[in-house]
């Protein structure tokens, strides 16, 4: 940031010979910080060709890598000189450097939530017992839970996500003990279990968010990794052109329960993800 | 976190560790030359010249002026860790794969891989205080194990030896007389190979970790299994937070499958494992090759991991991480 100032030397001050230095005449170079958020200012003022007092504020953040707590044998250490290949390094070498990438702790859960919660709050646990085991990553049943698969670091197999599932392959694991007994409708809300085509379908209605305004570049696994955080995501869609095989710029994410669905919405409407601003709300119901 | 990405070596890590004020970290490659960094920024201090083979693993005394390394052109060697100069040399018949200083560091024990007929073995070696009256014979040979004998290190008061490797069997040996005085149980021991063994900074239990993708924490005494941390990939090496009840653990598939599979199955990630739960609290990820060296800095603020694809990372954690609740 530059601020030019109108205020010139006044010509009376000023000495006969044109290149004299009239730094003198600037106030000294100031230095504030840096603070707690590692900020640094600092003020310069020079003057321009035409003679122009120029103040010139420079922020820089610090950022301090490492905290070096060193002991007194430790810092004399610091003091060896190199030996071996270290002697003569090549100046570009560059046998050191500091990551240009970001790395994140990757947390398996969203800091906060409590260690039973991906299975015991999965409906199917409570519901049918330890029958219906089926992993939404992998789609293996009765292996393991779909926090224990062992392919979870993989991206989503792409068959997970099919808009419109027809009748056959919406029900990929109804066990034949479950289907024995009749369920009156209104008792099967609660279970996502997949038992018959228009169940599923309505399980796909059902706690959908749709999630505006994507950035082209953002892929299913990416929504995933965006919205898995706040509880159970059944499904996650994102609407491709048929033609080009661009994205449209929106997609679907279904949450086991409401109210992940709720809070997602009330987190992630009108947040930044990749320089575009997102608006999540609830699907409308689909016409048909 | 932004890492610090050492790159020093050309061939895979094999093994890493810091000395006891923990600014320094010692590397040792397959690439004949060990080498020290600063542990805070990372800059190269100084490379060992002298070996002719793989250098497998690397000890440093406490206060940090002598560097023991154990390496496959079948000898080990003590350096002055100040200078980069040997000291001497002890030459076997076969490679050495592990190497470690007893407590007080008048002993060292080494083992042997087995090598054209000759099975493993582990030798303790009498370490002069000056190099000038150093002897190479061997005060103690240990043998019996089937296969490589991947690590070996003291026990308590330096009176036991443990030794873990290719036969899945932890054992504990007398270190006078060589006698075997413990084995782990079969029943709850490792399946398959065990490739890295990490003792807890107060020396009270012990960490192994295997290619049957598990690690386990065993008593340093009776030899009791305490906890198993499951994973899903081989490990290849373990550490110990000195400061947080956290595990890690490194591995990743094998290096000759790696181009044949999707980078994210390679699970070349340094998981983290919260050492009483045995859950699973996080992952670090950057390696594009299995992890083959893994250590904590005494402090407990950093670690390093060091990879197949000759890199070590310097991880200086954030604040959050030691915000991570705990029992």
């Amino acid at each position: 940031m530059t601020i030019e100032t109108t205020q010139k030397p006044r010509w009376g001050e000023l000495d006969e010979e044109e290149d004299t230095d009239y730094n003198y005449l600037l106030p000294p170079k100031q230095t504030i910080g840096p603070d707690n958020n590692g900020i640094k200012k600092t003020i310069e003022y020079s003057f321009n060709d035409e003679g122009h007092k120029v103040k010139k504020t420079t922020t820089t953040r610090v950022r301090k890598l490492a905290n070096a707590r060193l002991s007194k044998k430790a810092l004399e250490r610091r003091g060896w000189s190199k030996f071996g290949d270290a002697v003569h390094e090549d100046v570009g070498a560059r046998l050191t450097m500091v990551s240009t990438e970001e790395i994140v702790f990757e947390r398996p859960r969203a800091p906060g939530t409590k260690a039973e919660d991906s299975s015991s709050s999965d409906p199917l646990a409570a519901k049918s017992g330890a029958v219906l085991m089926v992993c939404r990553t992998c789609g293996k049943k009765g292996d393991h839970w779909t926090s224990r698969c062992p392919y979870k670091d993989l991206a989503q197999p792409s068959e997970t996500f099919v808009e419109n599932p027809t009748a056959d392959s919406a029900a990929p694991g109804a066990p034949g003990a479950t289907k024995g007994a009749y369920v009156p409708p209104t008792r099967r809300d609660g279970g996502v279990r997949p038992t018959a085509g228009a169940d599923m379908r309505r399980r796909n209605d059902e706690n959908s968010v749709r999630v505006n305004n994507l950035s082209e570049d953002t892929r299913e696994p990416d929504l995933m990794e965006l919205f898995r955080p706040f509880g159970s995501v059944s499904r996650v869609y994102v609407a491709m052109d048929q033609k080009t095989g661009m994205s449209r710029g929106f997609g679907f994410v279904n949450f086991v329960r409401r109210e992940d669905g709720e809070r997602a919405i009330a987190k992630l409407n009108g947040y930044g993800y990749d320089n575009l601003i997102l608006s999540v709300e609830w699907a409308a119901p689909r016409a048909n | 976190m932004r890492p610090i990405l050492m790159k020093g070596h050309e061939r895979p890590l094999t093994f890493l560790k810091y000395n006891k004020d923990g600014d320094l970290l010692f590397s040792c490659a397959k690439d004949h030359t060990p080498t020290v960094w600063f542990a805070d920024n990372g800059e190269r201090l100084g490379t060992y010249r002298g070996h002719n083979g793989a250098v497998w693993c690397c000890d440093i005394s406490r206060d940090s002026s002598r560097l023991i390394t154990g390496s496959a052109d079948q000898s080990a060697m003590l350096w002055d860790v100040k200078s980069g100069k040997q000291l001497f040399t002890f030459n076997f018949d076969s490679p050495a794969r592990s190497v470690d200083f007893s407590v007080g560091e008048k002993m060292a024990v080494i083992t042997t891989d087995p090598f054209m007929g000759l099975t493993s073995a582990i030798h303790i070696k009498d370490i002069a205080a000056n190099p000038a009256d150093q002897v190479a014979e061997s005060k103690l040979v240990i043998k019996g194990p089937q296969g490589r004998i991947n690590r070996a290190v003291w026990g308590p008061l330096n009176k036991t030896i443990i030794s873990a490797g290719e036969d899945a069997v932890v054992r504990i040996w007398d270190a006078e007389t060589g006698q075997l005085l413990l084995e782990n149980d079969k029943e709850v021991g490792h399946k398959k190979p065990i490739t890295s063994l990490a003792k807890s900074t107060d020396g009270s239990h012990f960490l192994t970790g295997s290619l049957d993708k598990s690690a386990k924490l065993w008593d340093i005494r009776s030899l009791t299994l305490i906890k198993t941390y499951v994973t899903e990939r081989p490990v290849n090496a373990v550490a110990m937070s000195p400061l947080l009840n956290h595990v890690v653990l490194g591995g990743g598939q094998d290096a000759s499958a790696v181009t044949t599979t999707d980078h994210r199955a390679g699970k070349f990630e340094a998981k983290f494992y919260d050492k009483i739960l045995q859950e699973e609290i996080g992952g670090v990820k950057g390696h594009f090759g299995p992890i083959n060296a893994l250590a904590f800095n005494p402090d407990g603020r950093s670690f390093s991991s060091g990879g197949e694809d000759g890199y070590v990372r310097l991880h200086h954690f954030d604040p959050d991480y030691f915000k991570i609740p705990s029992i």
